[in-house]
């Protein structure tokens, strides 16, 4: 009876263990394909070139690399602020209010919404109104996209700081707003920066939130008010197309967005490890 | 933390800067335009020869001719492409403008690795009945009527259409709602039909891909995604009852019965032509501008009236027809008319 | 005086802008809610409600359309998607927390996360031009020889496989969720106070019985919760699964069919529905995803906080 109960658990536990190999198989799979195939793609011109029309070779992706980084850039620029300063009131102002907790809750739900819901929406609101596409659109899609997360992010690092250094600040007369800034922040900077990064990495990725927004653009621009190509959107475009030199961008650009996401997610991690072991 | 904060700001401060130098101020160095990927390989061509010899970039992005229509429609483009005509009235209900500017074949391609050289017939009734989910295989004894000789497999077809609005699947529809009494019935034509059979591939690039990559399957194309792609297009029996190869010259056939009449905007079809050697699916692709943009639109018309008169070479080598003089007349006179 | 009048100003200010910041996004998710409300609402008013999601037809032609196939679709992949994924995520979770050497937790954790990190795009690059072709070439095929000469189940596994369908849809899905499932799991076991895990070594159970019996039951809720996020991200899951289904509006006959869900119709047909019909129909579908995607994913953290896991 011991035997075959001995037995199962050692079959079950090897199962487990096998379940484990499957999850690294795949990860390990994709990786080395997005590798092989991308470090072929990767050459100077991928980066430097502008797009060459369809069948010419050549081409490179400078457009929609300046494109993606600037529709990032300003995603941050607009999301980062907005959601440091509402985690902060569910941490700090508001977090004797009920209502917080539904706030936060919702957020957290935010944080998984489909995001190409996101993009109609943006659409919606910020495309047809003002009739043309815009890279500030698909920005201003990136941006809702982060503020869930950064908000939760911070309000969770906020929380971790213990209340007595805040009670010590407030009993030498220091004004809530102070306490926050030199105390508060100071000790949960790197949380939050940790926070930034990984929503910053969760964004970069996206496609299509900006399929609707910052649509494409054949040439190099810099301009937010027009259509702006992104990595993202130009990966669909040439890999759904026929052309081999397409295809060829297309994993050069899945190297080079994954190598900087994985980077980043990596580094915030890493940061998150280190703060928790001081 | 304050030092991260001055670098990026003044990145920042950079990027602005040098936005503000390409920005500008009626959309005049970037005309963005959307809709059929039927003409994106000669627009875009076109474009950047445009943009190496007067600095104006045109914008194409090919997401279909629904899409051309739509984002017209709503002002969100400075010009939208289609290759399915609106008609006068729809025309005058959305406050546009539009003009041809180039004709194309749509053919049909195919992967079929046993077929080697030969050539492949197919006509209007059998690609009706593949396109229903009817034919099933390659074995089919209708397909094997009309290519006696040729090996072919016991495969079943797999039928690839477009998935986002065409005016490629239009004047694919409209050919076989011409031919074919059950299509025109059950299913109709447009830039979105309810297909009954097969796999949805986005745009031409898309389908080119599929067909490319999957053997045994069969897809309607524009023609110049065919060669560009070296994918197998098969021959047809048109109107006449004559078997046709698709190429410039079938498609010329096919253009001259048809009337293009600026009276009507253009609206014409010209798909199941009777001339003796005419392709039967061929179509014009069109141009449609907002009314009421007159700015804008005299850039976009600058740009096409530029390639109606040096664009012409670089659409026959790639394999479209460019407008015969007496119609590129008849479309500098409509913009005339409209003060353009 | 005054500095303290001040400071109470500032003090204010700062509060009232931190409020505004975390009311926005309330805002946004009522905004969205009210966005897609009214941009459906032509759609509502011709089709109802019933009507639209009972309906299968999605005829631009005949402008008259129906969710059933694109609500179905989203369904079934993730269901197909959640069976494949459930599993492996509670093995890695249980090998994780019980089974690996101490020392080898953290990087194997690690590596699972990323596989939620590859960016979906990616995922959709990858599934067409090396899983698709290896699924048609070498796996559906064996399957089909396999499985589908089984009575009843085998027919799950009939059709041409082109590699283009609901199993390789499901099958990139199921990837990309693991990670969701086996990190709450992960979380979950660990909370397990060993009290009850020692008292059971304790009368003689294996290490697999203390985890089916005692470890397992006692998570039920964080488990289901994890389930619950999974599921949430597999339904609003669009450019892995645009590039490998197909949109084709048909209901699916096998696994290997090709079909069509909300999100791809959404990617394939937002920017080009010409007629308003068209239009409000997508939204109308966007709408349906949006309430569904947040009803499974409220009730799947509440779950979680219910455990006291984060």
């Amino acid at each position: 009876m011991i035997k075959r109960r001995k037995i199962i658990n050692q079959i079950a536990l090897f199962i487990c263990f096998l379940t484990a190999v499957w999850g690294l198989f795949w990860l390990f799979f994709i990786l080395f394909d997005v590798v092989r195939h991308g470090l072929t793609a990767l050459t100077p011109s991928l980066i430097l070139n502008d797009p060459a029309p369809p069948g010419v070779s050549g081409g490179g992706l400078k457009h929609a690399i300046l494109g993606h980084t600037l529709i990032t850039i300003t995603a941050t620029l607009i999301g980062v602020p907005i959601g440091i300063l509402g985690g902060t009131f569910l941490a700090e102002y508001g977090r004797n209010w009920a209502f917080s907790r539904i706030i936060s809750f919702l957020a957290d739900i935010m944080v998984s919404v489909p995001a190409i819901i996101v993009g109609a929406f943006v659409y919606a609101l910020f495309v047809k109104p003002i009739g043309h596409f815009s890279g500030f659109a698909g920005a201003l899609a990136l941006a809702f996209i982060m503020i869930p997360v950064i908000v939760r992010t911070t309000e969770n690092m906020l929380s971790l700081i213990p209340w007595t250094l805040r009670e010590a600040a407030f009993a030498l007369g220091a004004p809530y707003y102070k306490v926050i800034f030199q105390i508060v922040y100071r000790g949960a900077g790197m949380g939050i920066f940790t926070g930034i990064i990984l929503a910053i990495a969760r964004v970069t990725g996206e496609a299509a939130p900006l399929l609707f927004t910052s649509f494409n653009n054949a040439f190099t621009s810099y301009n937010l008010r027009e259509p702006l190509a992104s990595l993202t959107v130009t990966i669909f475009q040439y890999a759904m197309g026929p052309y081999e030199d397409w295809h060829r961008q297309a994993w050069g650009a899945s190297f080079l967005i994954t190598l900087f996401i994985l980077g980043l997610t990596l580094v915030g991690r890493y940061l998150i490890k280190r703060r928790f072991k001081h | 933390m304050k030092k991260y904060l001055f670098i990026i700001l003044s990145i920042l401060l950079l990027i602005s800067c040098k936005a503000k130098e390409e920005a500008p101020k009626v959309s005049g160095k970037t005309l963005n335009g959307a809709g059929a990927t039927f003409p994106y390989p000669l627009y875009s061509a076109w474009a950047s020869a445009y943009y190496k010899e007067k600095g104006i970039k045109i914008n194409y992005q090919s997401i279909g001719s629904g899409g051309g229509i739509r984002q017209i429609t709503e002002r969100t483009v400075d010009f939208g492409a289609t290759d399915m005509a609106l008609k006068p009235e729809e025309v005058e209900e959305k406050r546009l403008l539009q003009f041809p500017t180039v004709i194309g074949g749509v053919v049909i391609s195919f992967n079929l690795p046993e077929l080697g050289d030969k050539r492949l017939v197919l006509d209007g009734e059998t690609l009706c009945k593949i396109f229903l989910g009817e034919i099933k295989n390659w074995d089919d004894p209708k397909l094997k009527a009309l290519n006696p000789g040729v090996n072919l497999p016991s495969k079943p077809i797999t039928p690839v259409y477009r998935s986002d609005g065409s005016g490629t699947t239009a004047i694919f529809t409209h050919y076989l709602s011409d031919v074919c009494p059950k299509w025109a019935k059950e299913i109709g034509f447009g830039t979105s039909v309810n297909f009954k059979a097969g796999i949805g591939a986005k745009g031409n690039e898309g389908v080119a891909n599929y067909v490319k990559r999957t053997p045994y399957s069969l897809g309607y194309l524009e023609y110049a995604y065919a060669v560009q792609n070296k994918i197998r297009a098969a021959d047809l029996k048109n109107a006449k009852g004559k078997i046709v190869s698709p190429s410039v010259e079938s498609f010329k056939e096919a253009a001259k019965t048809s009337q293009l009449d600026p009276a009507k905007h253009f609206y014409a079809w010209m798909t199941n032509a009777p001339g003796e050697g005419a392709w039967p699916i061929t179509g014009a692709t069109y141009i449609l501008l907002a009314k009421e943009k007159a700015e804008v639109n005299k850039e976009v018309v600058k740009f096409f009236d530029w390639a109606f008169q040096a664009g012409d070479k670089t659409a026959l080598e790639l394999h479209y027809v460019p407008l015969p003089e007496e119609v590129k007349s008849k479309v500098r006179e409509y913009w005339k008319n409209q003060g353009l | 005086m005054a500095t303290f009048k001040r400071e109470y100003l500032f003090n204010s200010l700062f509060l009232a802008i931190t409020a505004l910041s975390s009311f926005l996004v309330i805002a946004l998710l009522l905004g969205i809610f009210l966005v897609l409300l009214k941009e459906s609402l032509p759609a509502f008013q011709r089709f109802g409600f019933l009507g639209f999601i009972l309906s299968s037809s999605w005829d631009p032609v005949k402008e008259n359309f129906g969710g059933a196939i694109p609500l179905f679709g989203t369904l079934v992949t993730s269901f197909f998607a959640l069976i494949l994924a459930i599993p492996i995520a509670l093995g890695i979770a249980i090998f994780i927390t019980e089974v690996a050497p101490k020392s080898l937790r953290e990087p194997i954790g690690m590596a699972i996360e990323l596989l939620a990190a590859i960016p979906s795009i990616i995922y959709g690059m990858w599934g067409l031009f090396t899983l698709a072709p290896i699924q048609s070439k070498y796996i559906e095929p064996f399957l089909q020889k396999t499985l589908g000469s089984l009575p009843y189940f085998g027919k799950l596994f009939s059709g041409t496989p082109l590699g283009i369908d609901i199993f390789t849809a499901s099958l990139i899905l199921s990837i990309m969720i693991i990670p969701f499932t086996a990190s709450v799991a992960r979380d979950a076991f660990q909370l397990v106070p060993p009290v009850l895990k020692e008292s059971a070594y304790g009368v003689g159970a294996t290490k697999w019985e203390v985890i089916k019996d005692v470890v397992i039951p006692y998570c039920k809720l964080g488990i289901l919760g994890g389930i619950g996020l999974s599921l949430g991200r597999a339904l609003g899951e669009t450019m892995a699964v645009a590039f490998v289904l197909g949109n084709l509006n048909q209901f699916p006959s096998s696994l290997f069919s090709a079909t069509a869900t909300v999100t791809v119709k959404l990617a394939n047909e937002f920017t080009e529905a010409d007629k308003d019909i068209h239009l409000a129909s997508l939204f109308y579908l966007a709408l349906l995803l949006f309430i569904m995607s947040f009803t499974i994913l409220a009730i799947a953290k509440y779950f979680i906080q219910r455990t006291g896991t984060k």
